[in-house]
């Protein structure tokens, strides 16, 4: 610790610590543009200038010079900085009136005004006027692919967009090129940018020259309400906040949470937003001769009641999807059980994970936020970069900070970091284990889903239990066997035990042919169900299992509802609704609850609160909210081993784009999705 | 000092000679393992020397590729230094030192010749034998002005003598290196004299007037 006095406050800081960074701690504001805290100094943008006594004797860079750089008085009084005197502000507005000498003045029809950095410091920090009577420069627009919009004559040189995507992404998509007053953020030869995580430049850039393109000209943001939420692209159950105009999501932006997202998200979890609003199922549709009609609620709910009439318990089934909420599942679960059946499944992939062997086992049990304190990595059939960029971007925070000896069993693939590539099967787990030297205090090992989906997914389960045990994974205060999941609801449908229960098929056997009459698929839209069964579609969009289903009732997306989601850590977490579900959908809840009273199985609650008490009460894992709670890591010694399949490992997402019924609908992901493609070809080539 | 982009017409690939590729070798293993990207600036410098004096991208990426780095960080290397030449330059590469010693000894009369043999800066002749380029000082300020062309330096020029030099490079004649007015090496331009002028003050010792008896 150093001792430091900042505007006559004296403070006790690390002395590693940046004048930025003390300053804040004394509670002084400093403007700053280049400098983020996540990303490495540039101190190129100069508008963090303090005064320092014991430095130079020159206004300085507080993003760059640390603490421990300035000496003490003569009397061994601590260093001095001042971030209001005279000096200061004049430094401020000089640089201020540097960086507008080329900066259009065209916040009027700017897309970052109301929320730009150089605008609110301009304000704040600035003149009203410039001495520069010359004219300004003009800087060619780029192209950057189909999520960013770039308007280059209001950059400011900063390089955080360079910095993030050489640092976090991972990926080296931007550089800056030239130099001086002609450097050009740009792609290379102006490609579409690669990375998952590529929106976030548009977050970062602290002007209007990164934007995000499918927000083009459509609203200002203080005309849209703020709705906090989380997410349900993926599994890690980022931190979102939903803007709304209207009964239109016109946007979805991260919200800092440094155990889950820190504060990036996918381009998949931001850019979806147009998928909310197209193929939307908004009213009850009856299959009659072959096609569907639009029908509505009663007509509906009286085509179910007549079919259910005298249906065998057993001949009744219930498969739940990647995106419904823990409400939605309780009460279909609820619901079916009371019609006297036991065939629930919330693993449409084929899983072999079940809550019979303990939370520990399906759980990512170290955290993401634990990653960093991780030693060593095995990643075992999965793709973190495609299955949930977020958290691959932790991966590579921990990777970058040396020591970090990643190894990979499966599919070779980029991770943006680099790995050894041990194996392609499941044997090379236990070989891995015996072998490893390296594997340091804190171990980790993931599993990716589609190793668990596999016929022989039980025994993959239990060598890479075994195999984190062997590495010494898996000790008092340390848990590093982890399962990563790809579906935001797939946690919460074990916790709330939609599995198989006594008897019961499995969603497999569900399907099949002759597996059951009337199956319930609620959201269920990657699995194919064999002609024969009566299916009742309750989900969002127009996808695949609407297109099977006999009766289609119409459902809320989780922008639409507020609801309980389970991240792959096993972290609670609530969704808002930002606005109203279109046309005659419903909350799956209330639907479910409708269709029980006209089944004369009326579920016992009339509101979500009164759900959320029953839940609560038969599952007091979801009382707290936010947080994790270690799950107990003795299930893990005594999973069922088995034959293991030679078959190589695969990873479970082919098209990163394209995971979701909500993705399947948007312009933006097909885009998307088809120049990820034509990327692959060319690499082909 | 302008935007510089890359050249429209592009050659379809390029490879390193084998001497080039020994020498890059040699060049990459000064520097730690995992370090080899130091190297970027010596392997573009050979590239453009291979390459007529250019970089075209296809010779960019190669260094990226010889590196093992993203070829966008090769590319702001190749577009921050003006140095390296991203557009075909003529098979005499004339780059003119305007900084002040030149320009104050007449660099603006050299100037004026290239402006009118050559045309505006940056711009090849038709028959491809020249181009050229205002640079900053090039460290020979004692015989200027001077102007480099390729490899190597002329000196101590006038309009007269810079017009005959290109005359005799546009004709194949043999030029002279160096110091187109006879001296050598950086001597005063009077002749070799100072050892030869009365060296002492003006009693004929050393030391100030003032004090002597």
């Amino acid at each position: 610790m150093a001792k430091i006095s900042i505007d006559g406050i004296e403070i006790d800081v690390p002395a590693d610590y940046t004048l930025l960074q003390a300053c804040e701690e004394a509670g002084k504001e400093i403007p700053r543009f280049c400098f983020h805290e996540r990303l490495s100094i540039a101190g190129n943008c100069r508008m963090c200038l303090v005064e320092v006594k014991g430095g130079p004797p020159k206004p300085t860079a507080s993003c760059a010079m640390a603490v421990k750089d300035l000496r003490p008085g003569p009397h061994g009084e601590p260093p001095v900085v001042l971030t209001n005197s005279p000096m200061v502000k004049k430094a401020r507005e000089g640089v201020m009136e540097f960086l507008l000498i080329n900066h259009p003045l065209d916040c009027p029809i700017c897309d970052q005004g109301g929320e730009c950095d150089l605008q609110d410091q301009a304000m704040a920090y600035g003149v009203d006027s410039s001495r520069f009577a010359e004219n300004k420069h003009a800087v060619a627009d780029k192209y950057m692919g189909p999520l960013i919009k770039t308007a280059m004559t209001r950059c400011i040189h900063c390089t955080r967009c360079v910095r993030f995507t050489a640092e976090i992404a991972g990926a080296d998509d931007l550089g800056a090129m030239g130099r001086g007053e002609d450097t050009e953020i740009t792609t290379y030869l102006e490609r579409a940018m690669t990375s998952e995580l590529s929106g976030c430049v548009a977050d970062i850039c602290p002007v209007g020259a990164l934007l995000p393109k499918p927000q083009n000209f459509r609203g200002r943001p203080w005309e849209f309400v703020k709705t906090p939420s989380v997410d349900v692209m993926d599994a890690v159950g980022s931190a979102i906040r939903v803007d709304t105009r209207g009964r239109e999501v016109m946007r979805i932006l991260p919200r800092v949470n440094e155990a889950v997202n820190e504060e990036w998200i996918s381009d998949k979890t931001r850019q979806i937003v147009d998928g909310l609003k197209r193929q939307r199922l908004d009213r009850a549709y009856v299959r009659e001769n072959g096609r569907l009609r639009a029908a509505a609620w009663p007509e509906a709910f009286a085509a179910i009641a007549a079919k259910a009439k005298g249906a065998a318990g057993d001949r009744i089934g219930a498969i739940a999807g990647d995106l419904v909420s823990v409400e939605e599942m309780f009460a279909l679960k609820a619901l079916v059980e009371s019609l006297g059946s036991a065939n629930l499944d919330c693993r449409q992939d084929g899983t072999k994970l079940d809550p019979k062997f303990g939370r520990a086992s399906y759980l990512f049990n170290t955290t993401i936020e634990g990653i960093e304190q991780a030693t060593s990595l095995l990643i075992v059939g999965a793709n973190p970069r495609k299955e949930a960029a977020v958290l691959n971007a932790r991966i590579r925070k921990r990777w970058r900070q040396g020591a970090f000896p990643i190894a990979l069993i499966g599919e070779k693939v980029d991770l943006t970091c680099p790995y050894d590539w041990v194996g392609a099967g499941a044997d090379a787990i236990a070989d891995y284990a015996g072998k490893a030297q390296s594997a340091g205090e804190r171990p980790m090992v993931i599993v990716g889903q589609a190793a668990l989906a596999r016929p022989d997914g039980a025994a993959v389960l239990a060598a890479v239990a075994k195999a984190a045990a062997d590495l010494g994974a898996i000790r008092d205060g340390w848990n590093g066997f982890n399962v990563l999941h790809t579906a935001a609801a797939r946690v919460g449908g074990l916790d709330v035990g939609f599995t198989p229960g006594e008897g019961g098929r499995d969603a497999i056997a569900m399907t099949n042919p002759g597996g059951v009459d009337i199956l319930f698929n609620l959201g269920a839209d990657e699995i194919d169900v064999a002609p024969g069964a009566f299916v009742v579609y309750l989900g969002s969009h127009g996808d695949r299992g609407a297109h099977r289903a006999d009766v289609i009732l119409p459902t809320a997306t989780y922008t639409e509802m507020s609801g309980l989601y389970v991240n792959t850590e096993g972290r609670v977490q609530m969704s808002n609704r930002a606005c109203f579900a279109p046309g005659e959908a419903r909350e799956g809840w209330a639907v479910l609850r409708a269709l029980s009273a006209e089944l004369g199985k009326t579920l016992p609650f009339d509101s979500l609160a009164e759900l959320r008490a029953k839940l609560v009460a038969q599952h007091p894992v979801f009382a707290t909210l936010d947080d994790v709670a270690p799950a107990d890591a003795g299930p893990l010694a005594s999973l069922p081993a088995g034959t293991l399949d030679a078959a190589p490992l695969r990873t479970s997402v082919t098209d990163f784009y394209l995971t979701n019924p909500i993705a399947r609908a948007s312009a933006v992901m097909a885009e998307c999705s088809a120049l990820a493609a034509g990327a692959l070809k060319q690499a082909a080539e | 000092m302008s935007v510089r982009r890359l050249a429209k017409d592009q050659p379809e690939s390029f490879e390193f000679t084998p001497q080039n590729k020994a020498w890059l070798e040699r060049q990459i293993a000064k520097y730690p393992d995992g370090r080899q990207a130091s190297a970027v600036i010596p392997a573009l410098w050979q590239a453009q020397k291979q390459n007529d004096y250019w970089l075209p991208r296809a010779a960019i990426e190669k260094v990226a590729e010889e590196l093992g780095m993203p070829a966008i960080r090769v590319m702001e290397v190749a577009t921050f230094y003006t140095m390296f030449n991203l557009e075909p330059v003529g098979r005499y590469f004339v780059q003119m030192c305007g900084t002040t010693p030149c320009m104050l000894r007449g660099s603006d009369d050299i100037k004026a010749v290239l402006e009118r043999r050559v045309g505006p800066q940056g711009k090849r002749t038709a028959d491809g034998m020249f181009s050229w380029l205002e640079v900053e000082c090039l460290g020979a300020c004692c015989n200027a002005p001077m102007v480099q062309i390729n490899d190597d330096y002329y000196e101590d020029l006038t309009a007269e003598n810079f017009e005959k030099l290109l005359d005799d490079l546009a004709a194949g004649r043999p030029v002279k290196k160096g110091s187109q007015t006879g001296r050598v090496s950086s001597e005063p331009a009077g002749g070799a004299i100072t050892t030869l002028t009365e060296f002492y003050g003006a009693d004929g010792t050393s030391g100030p007037l003032s004090g002597k008896k």
